[in-house]
Protein backbone atom coordinates (compact mmCIF):
# COMPACT_ATOMS: atom_id res chain seq x y z
CA UNK A 1 0.00 0.00 0.00
CA UNK A 2 1.73 3.40 -0.77
CA UNK A 3 2.38 6.22 1.82
CA UNK A 4 1.11 9.62 1.32
CA UNK A 5 2.30 12.94 3.47
CA UNK A 6 -1.23 14.67 4.02
CA UNK A 7 -0.62 17.91 5.50
CA UNK A 8 -3.19 19.79 7.29
CA UNK A 9 -3.19 23.53 7.19
CA UNK A 10 -5.09 24.59 10.57
CA UNK A 11 -6.16 28.42 10.01
CA UNK A 12 -8.80 30.53 11.96
CA UNK A 13 -11.54 32.10 9.97
CA UNK A 14 -10.98 35.43 8.30
CA UNK A 15 -13.27 37.24 11.27
CA UNK A 16 -11.07 36.13 13.61
CA UNK A 17 -8.39 38.85 15.20
CA UNK A 18 -5.19 37.55 14.03
CA UNK A 19 -2.53 39.31 16.15
CA UNK A 20 0.59 37.09 14.98
CA UNK A 21 0.02 37.56 11.48
CA UNK A 22 -1.06 41.57 11.67
CA UNK A 23 2.37 41.66 13.98
CA UNK A 24 4.36 39.79 10.96
CA UNK A 25 3.07 41.90 8.27
CA UNK A 26 2.47 45.32 10.61
CA UNK A 27 5.84 45.02 12.37
CA UNK A 28 8.01 43.09 9.85
CA UNK A 29 7.48 43.16 6.57
CA UNK A 30 5.63 46.46 6.23
CA UNK A 31 8.40 48.16 7.67
CA UNK A 32 10.96 46.81 5.21
CA UNK A 33 8.32 48.66 2.46
CA UNK A 34 7.37 45.17 0.88
CA UNK A 35 3.96 46.91 0.15
CA UNK A 36 3.03 44.29 -2.60
CA UNK A 37 2.34 42.15 0.34
CA UNK A 38 -1.26 42.85 1.28
CA UNK A 39 -1.75 40.77 4.61
CA UNK A 40 -0.41 37.90 6.41
CA UNK A 41 -2.35 35.41 8.34
CA UNK A 42 -0.18 32.87 10.62
CA UNK A 43 -1.70 28.99 10.72
CA UNK A 44 -0.37 25.82 11.72
CA UNK A 45 0.84 22.65 9.70
CA UNK A 46 0.75 19.55 11.13
CA UNK A 47 1.95 16.54 8.13
CA UNK A 48 0.13 13.18 8.89
CA UNK A 49 2.33 9.73 7.06
CA UNK A 50 -0.25 7.26 6.62
CA UNK A 51 -0.49 4.33 4.10
CA UNK A 52 -3.61 4.38 2.40
CA UNK A 53 -5.28 2.96 -1.42
CA UNK A 54 -5.19 6.38 -2.68
CA UNK A 55 -4.99 9.89 -1.91
CA UNK A 56 -8.25 10.72 -1.75
CA UNK A 57 -8.67 7.66 0.56
CA UNK A 58 -5.65 9.16 2.84
CA UNK A 59 -6.93 12.54 2.91
CA UNK A 60 -10.53 11.21 4.13
CA UNK A 61 -9.12 9.47 6.25
CA UNK A 62 -6.89 12.05 7.89
CA UNK A 63 -9.48 14.54 7.93
CA UNK A 64 -11.82 12.12 9.78
CA UNK A 65 -9.33 11.62 12.40
CA UNK A 66 -8.86 15.91 12.63
CA UNK A 67 -12.86 15.80 13.54
CA UNK A 68 -13.03 12.78 15.63
CA UNK A 69 -10.08 14.11 17.92
CA UNK A 70 -11.38 17.82 17.77
CA UNK A 71 -7.27 18.92 16.15
CA UNK A 72 -9.41 21.91 14.97
CA UNK A 73 -11.85 24.05 17.18
CA UNK A 74 -14.81 24.48 14.12
CA UNK A 75 -15.86 27.47 15.58
CA UNK A 76 -12.79 29.31 14.88
CA UNK A 77 -10.93 27.58 12.77
CA UNK A 78 -11.07 25.76 9.52
CA UNK A 79 -8.30 22.93 7.55
CA UNK A 80 -7.66 22.71 4.41
CA UNK A 81 -4.82 20.16 2.80
CA UNK A 82 -2.20 19.32 0.58
CA UNK A 83 -1.58 15.78 -0.41
CA UNK A 84 1.85 14.21 -1.74
CA UNK A 85 2.59 10.36 -2.56
CA UNK A 86 5.91 9.74 -0.64
CA UNK B 1 -19.51 16.52 51.56
CA UNK B 2 -17.19 15.67 48.85
CA UNK B 3 -15.28 17.61 45.66
CA UNK B 4 -12.79 15.50 43.26
CA UNK B 5 -10.09 18.20 41.81
CA UNK B 6 -9.10 16.24 38.54
CA UNK B 7 -5.26 16.15 37.85
CA UNK B 8 -3.96 15.95 34.39
CA UNK B 9 -0.54 15.61 32.99
CA UNK B 10 0.52 19.69 33.86
CA UNK B 11 -1.99 20.25 35.84
CA UNK B 12 -0.20 23.16 38.30
CA UNK B 13 -2.97 24.62 40.33
CA UNK B 14 -4.80 21.69 41.78
CA UNK B 15 -2.94 21.38 44.85
CA UNK B 16 -3.54 25.72 45.35
CA UNK B 17 -7.27 24.35 44.80
CA UNK B 18 -7.22 21.59 47.34
CA UNK B 19 -5.84 23.46 50.13
CA UNK B 20 -8.36 26.47 49.14
CA UNK B 21 -11.73 23.45 49.08
CA UNK B 22 -10.07 22.07 52.40
CA UNK B 23 -7.59 24.03 54.14
CA UNK B 24 -10.01 27.38 53.94
CA UNK B 25 -13.55 25.89 53.31
CA UNK B 26 -13.12 22.93 54.88
CA UNK B 27 -14.70 20.47 52.14
CA UNK B 28 -13.55 17.02 51.54
CA UNK B 29 -11.33 17.26 48.34
CA UNK B 30 -9.80 14.82 46.97
CA UNK B 31 -7.31 14.92 43.99
CA UNK B 32 -8.01 12.91 41.17
CA UNK B 33 -5.78 11.44 38.40
CA UNK B 34 -7.08 11.79 34.80
CA UNK B 35 -6.75 8.60 34.18
CA UNK B 36 -9.11 7.21 36.98
CA UNK B 37 -12.58 6.91 37.31
CA UNK B 38 -14.03 9.35 39.48
CA UNK B 39 -14.98 8.47 42.94
CA UNK B 40 -18.30 7.26 43.68
CA UNK B 41 -19.94 9.64 47.13
CA UNK B 42 -18.53 13.10 45.34
CA UNK B 43 -20.85 15.97 44.96
CA UNK B 44 -19.34 18.34 42.77
CA UNK B 45 -16.08 18.60 40.50
CA UNK B 46 -13.27 21.19 40.19
CA UNK B 47 -10.94 20.86 37.02
CA UNK B 48 -8.19 23.39 38.27
CA UNK B 49 -5.68 25.54 36.05
CA UNK B 50 -1.73 25.10 34.66
CA UNK B 51 -1.04 23.79 31.38
CA UNK B 52 -2.19 20.12 30.62
CA UNK B 53 0.03 18.46 28.07
CA UNK B 54 2.05 21.64 27.38
CA UNK B 55 -0.90 23.31 25.77
CA UNK B 56 -0.04 21.19 23.19
CA UNK B 57 -2.16 21.60 19.83
CA UNK B 58 -4.33 23.97 21.69
CA UNK B 59 -4.67 24.49 25.52
CA UNK B 60 -6.95 22.00 26.84
CA UNK B 61 -7.78 19.95 23.48
CA UNK B 62 -5.66 16.42 24.72
CA UNK B 63 -6.97 17.04 28.40
CA UNK B 64 -10.55 16.86 26.90
CA UNK B 65 -10.18 13.58 25.50
CA UNK B 66 -9.04 11.83 29.01
CA UNK B 67 -11.00 9.28 30.12
CA UNK B 68 -12.12 10.48 33.11
CA UNK B 69 -13.49 13.48 30.98
CA UNK B 70 -16.70 11.16 30.20
CA UNK B 71 -17.64 10.24 34.20
CA UNK B 72 -17.34 14.39 33.98
CA UNK B 73 -19.95 14.74 31.03
CA UNK B 74 -21.89 12.09 32.74
CA UNK B 75 -22.05 14.01 36.33
CA UNK B 76 -22.92 17.60 34.73
CA UNK B 77 -25.72 16.01 32.83
CA UNK B 78 -26.99 15.12 35.85
CA UNK B 79 -26.96 18.39 37.43
CA UNK B 80 -23.97 17.83 39.73
CA UNK B 81 -21.91 21.36 40.03
CA UNK B 82 -18.95 21.33 37.59
CA UNK B 83 -16.44 24.30 38.08
CA UNK B 84 -13.70 24.91 35.62
CA UNK B 85 -10.86 27.60 35.70
CA UNK B 86 -8.37 28.72 33.14
CA UNK B 87 -6.90 25.66 32.06
CA UNK B 88 -10.24 23.83 33.87
CA UNK B 89 -12.19 26.56 31.40
CA UNK B 90 -10.77 25.47 28.70
CA UNK B 91 -10.53 21.68 28.80
CA UNK B 92 -14.44 22.21 29.44
CA UNK B 93 -14.62 24.34 25.87
CA UNK B 94 -12.98 21.69 23.85
CA UNK B 95 -14.50 19.04 25.77
CA UNK B 96 -18.26 20.57 24.41
CA UNK B 97 -19.15 20.94 27.94
CA UNK B 98 -19.27 24.63 27.48
CA UNK B 99 -19.67 26.80 23.95
CA UNK B 100 -17.31 28.69 22.13
CA UNK B 101 -13.39 28.77 21.80
CA UNK B 102 -10.42 30.35 23.75
CA UNK B 103 -7.55 31.89 21.89
CA UNK B 104 -4.67 33.69 22.37
CA UNK B 105 -4.82 36.67 24.06
CA UNK B 106 -4.80 39.91 21.67
CA UNK B 107 -1.17 40.45 23.24
CA UNK B 108 -0.05 37.39 22.73
CA UNK B 109 1.75 37.99 26.20
CA UNK B 110 0.91 35.44 29.14
CA UNK B 111 -0.41 37.64 31.17
CA UNK B 112 -0.33 37.78 35.15
CA UNK B 113 -1.84 40.09 37.02
CA UNK B 114 -4.81 41.47 39.76
CA UNK B 115 -7.75 42.53 37.47
CA UNK B 116 -11.96 42.87 38.59
CA UNK B 117 -14.44 41.08 37.26
CA UNK B 118 -18.11 41.65 37.36
CA UNK B 119 -20.96 39.07 38.14
CA UNK B 120 -23.79 38.85 35.18
CA UNK B 121 -25.17 35.51 36.06
CA UNK B 122 -26.01 34.76 40.60
CA UNK B 123 -28.56 31.93 39.69
CA UNK B 124 -25.29 29.40 39.04
CA UNK B 125 -23.52 26.91 42.25
CA UNK B 126 -20.65 29.34 42.52
CA UNK B 127 -22.00 32.86 42.38
CA UNK B 128 -25.20 32.61 44.06
CA UNK B 129 -23.74 34.42 47.06
CA UNK B 130 -23.86 37.12 44.98
CA UNK B 131 -25.26 40.47 44.03
CA UNK B 132 -26.06 41.27 40.54
CA UNK B 133 -23.30 43.45 39.23
CA UNK B 134 -21.27 42.75 42.28
CA UNK B 135 -17.07 43.55 41.16
CA UNK B 136 -14.55 40.45 42.21
CA UNK B 137 -11.19 41.56 42.71
CA UNK B 138 -9.41 38.40 41.14
CA UNK B 139 -5.84 37.26 40.25
CA UNK B 140 -5.79 36.07 36.16
CA UNK B 141 -2.33 34.01 34.71
CA UNK B 142 -3.10 32.53 31.00
CA UNK B 143 -1.45 33.19 27.88
CA UNK B 144 -4.77 31.79 25.86
CA UNK B 145 -7.89 33.19 27.35
CA UNK B 146 -9.41 35.15 24.83
CA UNK B 147 -12.67 33.90 25.10
CA UNK B 148 -14.38 34.01 21.75
CA UNK B 149 -18.04 32.99 20.06
CA UNK B 150 -19.34 34.18 16.38
CA UNK B 151 -22.37 35.83 16.85
CA UNK B 152 -25.33 33.67 16.93
CA UNK B 153 -23.25 32.02 19.74
CA UNK B 154 -23.13 35.22 22.05
CA UNK B 155 -26.66 35.97 21.20
CA UNK B 156 -27.53 32.72 22.39
CA UNK B 157 -25.53 32.88 25.59
CA UNK B 158 -27.11 36.31 26.30
CA UNK B 159 -30.62 35.03 25.42
CA UNK B 160 -30.00 31.94 28.54
CA UNK B 161 -28.15 34.04 30.65
CA UNK B 162 -25.14 31.78 30.12
CA UNK B 163 -22.39 34.73 30.52
CA UNK B 164 -21.70 34.55 34.58
CA UNK B 165 -18.65 37.44 34.59
CA UNK B 166 -17.23 39.48 32.53
CA UNK B 167 -14.14 41.64 32.94
CA UNK B 168 -14.36 45.32 34.41
CA UNK B 169 -11.42 46.56 31.77
CA UNK B 170 -10.34 44.66 28.96
CA UNK B 171 -7.85 42.62 29.57
CA UNK B 172 -7.26 40.33 26.12
CA UNK B 173 -9.94 41.22 23.54
CA UNK B 174 -12.56 38.87 24.76
CA UNK B 175 -15.72 38.63 23.05
CA UNK B 176 -18.17 40.86 25.15
CA UNK B 177 -15.35 40.88 27.69
CA UNK B 178 -16.02 37.40 28.72
CA UNK B 179 -14.63 35.88 31.77
CA UNK B 180 -16.41 32.97 32.54
CA UNK B 181 -19.63 31.44 30.92
CA UNK B 182 -21.85 28.53 32.46
CA UNK B 183 -24.02 25.61 30.52
CA UNK B 184 -27.65 25.89 29.76
CA UNK B 185 -28.86 24.31 32.72
CA UNK B 186 -26.44 26.99 34.77
CA UNK B 187 -24.41 23.64 36.78
CA UNK B 188 -21.47 23.82 34.47
CA UNK B 189 -19.07 26.94 35.19
CA UNK B 190 -16.20 27.78 33.58
CA UNK B 191 -13.84 30.96 34.70
CA UNK B 192 -10.56 32.19 33.28
CA UNK B 193 -9.07 33.94 36.38
CA UNK B 194 -7.99 31.57 39.48
CA UNK B 195 -10.39 32.18 42.51
CA UNK B 196 -8.15 29.52 44.34
CA UNK B 197 -5.59 32.39 44.51
CA UNK B 198 -7.60 35.47 45.22
CA UNK B 199 -9.90 33.60 48.24
CA UNK B 200 -7.51 34.19 51.29
CA UNK B 201 -6.53 37.82 52.31
CA UNK B 202 -3.03 36.87 53.26
CA UNK B 203 -2.59 36.14 48.99
CA UNK B 204 -5.02 38.85 47.76
CA UNK B 205 -3.73 42.37 47.79
CA UNK B 206 -7.11 43.76 47.35
CA UNK B 207 -10.15 41.99 49.20
CA UNK B 208 -10.73 38.44 49.17
CA UNK B 209 -14.11 38.22 50.30
CA UNK B 210 -15.63 38.34 47.23
CA UNK B 211 -13.83 35.59 45.67
CA UNK B 212 -13.94 33.59 48.56
CA UNK B 213 -18.06 33.38 47.68
CA UNK B 214 -17.26 31.73 44.95
CA UNK B 215 -16.78 28.85 47.31
CA UNK B 216 -19.15 30.04 49.74
CA UNK B 217 -21.85 29.61 46.82
CA UNK B 218 -20.62 25.74 46.50
CA UNK B 219 -20.87 25.61 50.39
CA UNK B 220 -24.59 26.72 50.22
CA UNK B 221 -25.84 24.71 46.92
CA UNK B 222 -23.84 21.68 48.54
CA UNK B 223 -26.55 22.83 52.00
CA UNK B 224 -23.52 22.99 54.14
CA UNK B 225 -24.27 26.66 54.85
CA UNK B 226 -27.43 28.68 54.42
Amino acid sequence: MPSFKVNVIIENKPEIVDPEGDTIFNDLILKDKKTTIKKVRSAKMLRFVIDAKSKESAEKTVLDTCNEFRIYNPLVSKVSVETLKV
Amino acid sequence: MKVAVIVFPGSNCDRDMHHVLTDVFHLDSQLVWHTDELPKNIDAIVLPGGFSYGDRLRAGVIAAHSPVIKDVKKMAERGMPVLGVCNGFQILVESGLLPGALLKNTSLNFMCKWTEIIVKNNKTPFTNKFKLDQRIPIAIANGEGRYYADDVTLKSLKKNNQIVFTYAEDVNGASLGIAGICNKAGNVVGMMPHPERSAEQIINPKNAKPASLIFESLLSTLGVMA
